[in-house]
């Protein structure tokens, strides 16, 4: 079967069983355009090539598919460049598809010629320059097996106009055909590192799962709360890891991290143990690296082995799946006679006769010798820990406006438990964190490791076409809306229903907060104004429901109302207050023993 | 000190790469952008036309080693790196310079070609080129010794380096760290 090199292009993809993708068109990606309208695959036409970007990430991280995006060359592939670069740092997998100027003309600085894979080499996990047609269903092959495996990310394939446009003969690459000599990510870990590691964890008296957003690449919340619930150890659940185990679990401890929960932040200080599980030890967790966790050691579980060593040594460093190794870690366990059920498990050859009894064990039995019995001290000492410093804002002081906290709790108990939050960055988006409470994987977008503001409203977008079936929320500042607001334009024009709650405090709050802490109160080029633009007319504008709420008792009403629309998106601009401030915090480079809690708390001593 | 001069910062990491264009700025962005110093760079065909062998000699006190191997590795076009440390390589390197040699001085530099075992490769009125592969610190000795002449332009080629030979089993010795999907399962993803 003749085919041009853009009917290969998406056929590849339909053989990808892409069903959805976000992009816009121009001149050398054109070809590309004219078979999708003959394709099952659904186009999203955006208005800005970074909303598409976002959108493939918020369709990944709720999906746990590949998001697809197409933009032409150029300008086209330079707006998507903010997005690979999140993909990146969140390893999110993205397959991004722009079109380049014809191979003749290459290097010629050519209309809209840019050197996107030049640009994008640092901030991809791999890219194509197609020069075959031929190539064609090979390379996406090979994007979608490189976005999809080891350690996931975005890659990026740039198909010249002349290569769209010559034919090919038509096949499909079986796995063997694929090209990639230097690529055979492990997944297994060593069996006797997790021997190693399982003996770490049934010596320790003070440990801690610090658990990342590996965990829910690896589709690992499952295996987790296994682990959690069999040996009694508490959890600590990262930006990118929030929801992967519940936050009303008893073992939970929350977010650790810059504006992590202080009982978070201090079990890992003075952890003897952290069980860090497709985390990467980011300086936002870490503090001041020199004093984080100093009588810790520490078991690694990532996929990337460049993870490995390269913020904090390991004292076992397990290269492999979380999923796969958390239930070797398991069966280790189990054969080092850790009580508890294991039948729904393959019991592990060896392994003693009453390891794989069910059922709950009677504490102080031999059996039980670890490690309930052990960790009671532990968790006592944490318990105490968060009763005294519990999260805390004061609701009655609604003087300066809503405070973000309460807007954000009426939002939690008014909304179902499985409703996925976007979110944007700053202050928002730890408020987000914090008040929200995450008890099913998958349910948390955000832009964690590059930090990048306008994320909320094109992922928002892009995690309800992946889930039609969820509420979608976007917590967004006012600072970030301005930046995408124009694709509520695409969601009202493609009907995806997603609800924007703007935290609106007039300023740039975290750039502020730290301008009020830092900077003796000089407030530079923070303020935004609340009414300039003016939301509601906006959101009216661009096809959404616009609601205002700027007194306490509006608020749930408002929530409700906007619950009640299910064939348009809603915005509500709740007028917050901007005195208030995101706790604990530890300053940049300060160490986490200096974690400094609301001031409503100190005085009770720390 | 010749800035040539070999010491124990510097480890020498032979990496097949797949012979694709855009490979060497790949390689050569991850250093950069990471903050890794390479102190020489050699490239060329392996034997195998589908792939091409990188020499790089890194300076390890950029960064842990164990770091640069591993963030090398995980570009997809690498296929495996052979990491040799200084003491478990043979390193040679070429240079060609060109030197002032006036009737009065030419026959020293002749001769001091000749210890040295270079040859001379052209000749004019007032100036030699001469040839030179060795060891790095052979040619440190030998540049040190010519410069007094007068350098009119000098090249070299960069370091490339095999493991050392096990006299017993020609295995690779110790100290020779390999990765890659034969030798390493810590192939990253």
């Amino acid at each position: 079967m003749e085919l041009t090199g853009a009917q290969a292009l998406i056929k590849s993809l339909e053989m990808q069983r892409v069903e959805v993708m976000f992009g816009l068109p121009g001149g050398a990606i054109l070809p590309v355009y004219d078979p999708i309208i003959d394709s099952s695959i659904r186009h999203i036409l955006v208005r800005h090539e970074q909303g598409a970007g976002h959108m493939a990430e918020g369709y990944a991280h709720v999906t746990g598919r590949p998001g697809v995006a197409m933009v032409t060359s150029g300008p086209g592939a330079t707006n998507i460049v903010t997005p690979l670069a999140d993909a990146y740092m969140d390893s999110i997998p993205l397959v991004v598809v722009t079109g380049q100027v014809a191979t003749t003309a290459i290097g010629s600085d050519a209309f809209q010629e840019s050197d996107i894979t030049g640009i994008t080499m640092g901030i991809t996990k791999h890219n194509w320059l197609v020069t075959e047609p031929s190539d064609i269903p090979r390379v996406v092959a090979e994007a979608f097996h490189v976005a999809t495996t080891g350690r996931p990310g975005p890659v990026l394939i740039d198909v010249p106009k002349d290569v769209a446009q010559a034919s090919m003969d038509w096949y499909w690459p079986e796995p063997d055909d694929l090209d990639l000599p230097g690529y055979h990510p492990v997944t297994v870990g060593d069996p006797e590192l997790v021997r190693r590691a399982a003996s770490l964890i049934l010596e320790a008296e003070r440990p801690v799962i610090y658990a990342g957003g590996g965990v829910l690449k690896a589709r690992a919340a499952e295996g987790l709360r296994e682990l959690a619930e069999r040996t009694g150890i508490p959890v600590v659940t990262t930006l990118m890891a929030r929801g992967c185990f519940p936050d009303s679990h008893p073992l939970c401890l929350g977010m650790p991290g810059m504006h992590g929960n202080y009982t978070a932040v201090t079990a890992m200080q003075k952890a003897d143990l952290l069980i860090a599980l497709g985390s990467r030890f980011d300086d936002r967790v870490t503090g001041k690296i020199d004093a984080f966790a100093p009588g810790a050691k520490v078991v690694h579980v990532d996929i990337d082995p460049a993870e490995h060593h390269k913020v904090r040594h390991a004292d076992v460093a397990i290269v492999g799946d979380a999923r796969i190794v958390v239930d070797q870690l398991l069966a280790a366990l189990d054969a080092a006679g850790l009580p508890g059920s294991a039948h729904t498990r393959s019991a592990p050859g060896g392994s003693p006769a009453d390891a794989s009894e069910g059922g709950a064990s009677l504490p102080g039995s031999e059996a039980a010798a670890f490690p309930r019995s052990r960790l009671v001290p532990w968790r006592a000492t944490l318990s105490q820990w968060q009763e005294r410093y519990p999260l805390v804002y004061d609701p009655a002081d609604t003087a300066g406006g809503l405070k973000p906290q309460m807007v954000l709790e009426t939002l939690r108990d008014a909304t179902p438990d499985d409703t996925i939050v976007a979110s944007g960055v700053g202050q928002h988006q730890m408020f987000a964190s914090q008040w929200w409470q995450f008890d099913h994987p998958y349910t948390w977008v955000n832009s964690g490791g590059l930090g990048t503001m306008g994320f909320a409203v094109p992922a928002a977008i892009g995690a309800k076409v992946g889930r039609p079936d969820r509420t979608v929320w976007a917590v967004d500042g006012d600072g970030c809306f301005q930046m995408t607001a124009q694709e509520l334009v695409t969601a009202s024009s493609e009907r995806v229903p997603v609800k924007i709650a703007i935290l609106n405090n007039a300023y740039l709050g975290m750039v502020r907060q730290w301008q009020e802490m830092f900077y003796e109160e000089r407030y530079s080029e923070v303020y935004l104004s609340p009414d300039l633009p003016d939301y509601v007319g906006w959101a009216e504008a661009m096809g959404c429901v616009g609601i205002r709420v700027e007194s306490p008792e509006e608020v749930g009403p408002a929530i409700d109302k906007a619950n009640a629309v299910d064939d348009r998106p809603v915005v509500i601009d709740f007028r917050t207050d901007a005195s208030e401030k995101v706790f604990p915090m530890v300053a940049a480079g300060m160490s986490n023993d200096d974690i400094v809690v609301d001031p409503s708390l100190v005085g009770e001593g720390r | 000190m010749s800035p040539y001069g070999t010491d124990r910062r510097h480890h020498t990491l032979t990496v097949l790469v797949e012979n694709k264009a855009g490979v060497l700025a790949r390689v050569a962005g991850l250093f950069s952008r990471r903050g890794y110093n390479i102190f020489s760079l050699a490239v060329a065909p392996s034997d195998d036309e589908r792939f091409s062998r990188i020499t790089i000699v890194v300076d390890v006190e950029s960064a842990p080693l164990d770091q640069i191997v591993k963030q090398l590795d995980k570009l997809i076009p690498v296929v495996s790196i052979t990491e040799l440390a200084p003491a478990a390589a043979r390193v040679r390197e070429l240079l060609l310079a060109t030197v002032e040699a006036a009737p009065d001085t030419r026959g020293q530099i002749i001769q001091l070609v000749g210890v040295f075992e270079g040859k001379i490769i052209d000749v004019g009125p007032d100036r030699l080129t001469v040839m030179l592969a060795g060891a790095p610190t052979k040619l440190d000795d030998f540049e040190d010794l010519i410069r007094g002449y007068g350098i009119v332009e000098l090249q070299r080629t960069g370091r490339v380096a095999l493991p050392m030979l096990d006299r017993s089993d020609q295995r690779p010795r110790a100290g020779a760290g390999v990765t890659g999907p034969a030798h390493h399962p810590e192939k990253a993803g």
